[in-house]
């Protein structure tokens, strides 16, 4: 019997196989026999967006909002490198994707074919892993070996680049558990790992005086109950918390022990108890440089305890005291029962010391603005946003500027993958993409894109997508004309010199969305927001809301580049000294 | 430790060679994956050497010479161990004892006034003269490193010569048992 089946056939039975139920792409002639095989078959539903871009940040959407991988289908040439920033971003924030390029026929490569570009040689750095399958017979052993390591250890983007006549060939299809993967290829920690180690680290916690327990996005990544873990312990410990941007929502905001996101806009009572802190414990975090601010002025009195998976964060520029190689879910799990087992307990006194301290930071009220006038403040528009929807089930994406730090800042986050952002790479055009992908994994949720006037319009051609679909997805746009973030930059680092940084010629948003048929609304004062906001979430309908804030509001507080987290600027009447805004103005 | 401007100042650990052994699936874009690292995050290779070492399991070994402070090496280290198709790392310097080795081709322009110093020299270092059609000179000398670069120096101030130098390839000296 010849059960052989063609390359194109191969690819979505692996898909089918996966537990994959959609995919985000865009047909061109490199795929053609894959989307040919794709129309005849049923299960596996496919996205189709307006710019390859735009279909990596969606299935970077899905994924964060899910946990499940994210796949892609795009075709060859330019259909490969338009991917490459969404690769990139999923490499920095650790999203598992797996993204399949078509290629042109094997005799053609290396001839400049049309549309042929090297996709595995341009992808190498930004892939977590790659593969250009020559066999058929190969390919679907790459398929499951490339969802494995896409998803272990520290999870990230593997790219599959297929030759069309790879796709039309005949092979055989391998099923997953036939597949052994060799352990090289995979971080397998054994359960017994780092014992001694972590042993040390729950000893070490319970003797300290001022601990900080410092959450990063590892910890979403390790799943929901590495969160509920963390949670747990942390209440065991009765030690102040604080989340970086993409660990926000492991610790509900609400929760006593929260002092909120630390970093560059973090928040004051964070920072100053990061830099005053006697042990640190580092949970899936990675000492990136939004975070730690200037590197020999960083806790400079602190024991460090650093927990992450992948090794070559340890030490990377932080050293750390106790570092712990591992998956979060299972070393927190560990600790706690150690520190159950041996009944250990914080100093109560010197915790409450620790607590009087912090609460007197939080008394500075760093997030304060003023309020005043008829002109709706950004601050304020994500407030009331955050008032209107907490009791819906929502899920909160963002570009990148200004308005990506205030709704870290005032949108209060309970639950972990709720709250889709592109830290690491700091993606303009992210999040409007990365919305549709979430409500395509969550079809009955509110997802709202927080966005900015510049950011919206780097991946606008997506309202088509969102509107083709019926997904009900609400860009909510800051629109203060500008690039807000590097207006504000400009003004504190460059005298006030705004080059290129005001949007003019914007586009009226709300013809724009009713161009694509979808609902355009407005508030140009403050009695107005809330009736838009609340329009908004009661259409049911793709909506863009085009909320006019002030236009020089600056994003506080702020640890300029180059300083230190105890140098927390709070407004901007507060200037850093000459000497450290020159050396800060080389960094980014 | 990194080198970006963020860099605390303090770090005083001073700048070394080391060899770097590292072991990875014969497969294609392997060798683009390691050396991409190098570049992509700018470290330093000041010599490469790849080749297979067992046919059955198809795993090449890549011999790489750097420079860098021992923070930096570290990070080398734990960035190759990230590549999907890599096995192993092994700093050599680390493991305590290897012993290293290198092969350097030397065509030497001879004539009759220098022939016999170039021929002494040679025998001094136990370059092997190569036989070949065209019955021109060329030596062939292996060893250390250091060793080569004394030969070349010398030879060098008799007469001109052309050279290619395979760079170090390098194996740890540490006893081991047949099992493992």
């Amino acid at each position: 019997m010849n059960n052989e089946i063609t390359g194109a056939e191969i690819v979505l039975k692996s898909l089918a196989e996966q537990g994959v139920e959609v995919v985000f792409g865009y047909p061109g002639g490199a795929v053609l026999p894959i989307y040919d095989t794709l129309f005849k078959q049923n299960s596996i539903k496919h996205i189709l967006v307006r710019q390859e871009g735009g279909a990596i940040h969606a299935a970077e959407g899905y994924a964060r909002s899910t946990g499940k991988t994210g796949v892609v289908l795009v075709t060859s040439g330019p259909g490969a490198t338009n991917v490459v920033t969404g690769l990139t971003d999923a490499m920095m924030d650790s999203v598992p994707i797996v993204c399949i390029t078509g290629q042109v026929p094997q005799h053609l490569i290396g001839s400049d074919a049309f549309q042929e570009c090297d996709t595995t040689g341009i992808t190498r750095p930004c892939t977590k892993h790659n593969y250009l399958v020559k066999d058929v017979n190969k390919l679907s052993s790459v398929f499951h070996e490339a969802f494995t390591i896409a998803q272990n250890g520290r999870p990230g983007p593997v790219l599959i680049d297929i030759p069309k006549d790879v796709q039309f060939a005949s092979g055989t299809y391998e099923e997953k558990n036939k597949i052994i993967i060799p352990s090289h290829r995979l971080f397998e920690p054994s359960p017994d790992f780092e014992k001694n180690k972590i042993e040390e680290a729950v000893e070490l916690i319970s003797q300290a005086k001022k601990p900080i327990f410092y959450i990063g996005g590892g910890c979403i990544n390790s799943g929901p109950k590495a969160s509920q873990l963390v949670r747990e312990f942390i209440n065991m410990v009765g030690s102040p918390v604080t989340m970086t941007l993409m660990g926000l929502g492991v610790v509900g905001s609400s929760d006593k022990n929260s002092l909120g996101m630390l970093g560059m806009h973090g928040m004051y009572e964070a920072n100053m108890a990061m830099h005053e802190c006697d042990v640190m414990i580092n949970i899936g975090a990675r000492f990136d440089d939004r975070v730690t601010g200037r590197l020999d002025a960083f806790s400079p009195n602190s024991k460090k305890i650093h927990i992450d998976i992948d090794e070559s964060n340890i030490n990377k520029t932080i050293n750390v005291d106790i570092p712990i190689i591992g998956d979060v879910k299972q070393v927190v799990e560990k600790m706690i029962s150690i520190w159950k087992d041996k009944k250990y307990k914080i100093h109560t006194d010197s915790l409450k010391l620790w607590w009087d301290k912090i609460n007197k930071w939080k008394e500075v009220d760093c997030l304060n603005y003023n309020n005043e006038g008829k002109q709706i403040k950004p601050q304020h528009a994500v407030q009331r946003l955050y008032e209107l929807t907490k009791n819906t089930k929502t899920f909160i994406t963002t570009e990148v500027g200004q308005h990506q730090m205030w709704a870290a800042q005032f949108y209060k986050f309970e639950e972990p993958n709720r709250w889709l952002t592109s830290g690491g790479l700091g993606t303009m055009g992210y999040g409007f993409p990365a919305a549709i992908g979430a409500q395509v994994g969550h079809p009955d949720a509110l997802v709202v894109d927080i966005a900015g006037d510049a950011s919206i319009l780097m991946n606008i051609q997506e309202m088509s997508t969102a509107v083709q679909y019926r997904l009900p997805v609400k860009i909510f746009i800051l629109n203060n004309e500008y690039m807000g973030m590097v207006r504000q930059w400009q003004e504190l680092l460059h005298g006030g010199r705004y080059s290129e940084s005001y949007t003019d010629s914007l586009p009226d948003f709300v013809k724009l969305a009713e161009s694509y048929k979808a609902v355009g609304l407005r508030a140009k004062t403050s009695d107005e927001l809330d009736d838009v906001i609340t329009q908004m979430i009661e259409t049911k309908n793709t909506v863009i809301a085009d909320i006019w804030v002030t236009k020089e509001e600056n994003c506080f507080p702020m640890i300029q580049s180059g300083s230190a987290h105890n140098e927390m600027m709070l407004s901007k009447d507060q200037k850093q000294d000459k000497k450290s805004a020159e050396k800060g103005k080389i960094l980014v | 430790m990194n080198k970006s401007v963020y860099a605390s100042p303090d770090q005083v650990s001073e700048t070394k060679r080391h060899i770097l052994t590292v072991l990875v699936d014969n497969e294609p874009g392997v060798l683009a994956r390691v050396i991409g690292m190098f570049s992509g995050r700018g470290y330093n290779i000041d010599s490469l050497n790849v080749a297979e070492v067992s046919n059955d399991e198809n795993i090449s070994r890549i011999t790489i010479v750097t420079h860098g402070t021992s923070e930096v090496v570290s990070q080398i280290e734990k960035q190759l161990l990230r590549i999907v198709p890599v096995h192993s790392v092994t700093n050599l310097d680390q493991e305590g004892s290897s012993v290293e080795a290198e092969v350097a081709l030397v065509y030497i322009y001879i004539s009759d006034t220098n022939k016999k110093k170039v021929y002494q020299l040679c025998d001094l270092y136990r370059a092997r003269k190569i036989e070949n059609e065209n019955n021109t000179t060329i030596f062939e000398i292996a060893g250390a490193s250091e060793r080569v670069n004394r030969f070349i120096k010398e030879i060098n101030e008799i007469t001109k010569v052309e050279i290619v130098r395979s760079g170090p390839v390098a194996i740890s000296s540490i006893q081991k048992n047949e099992e493992e």
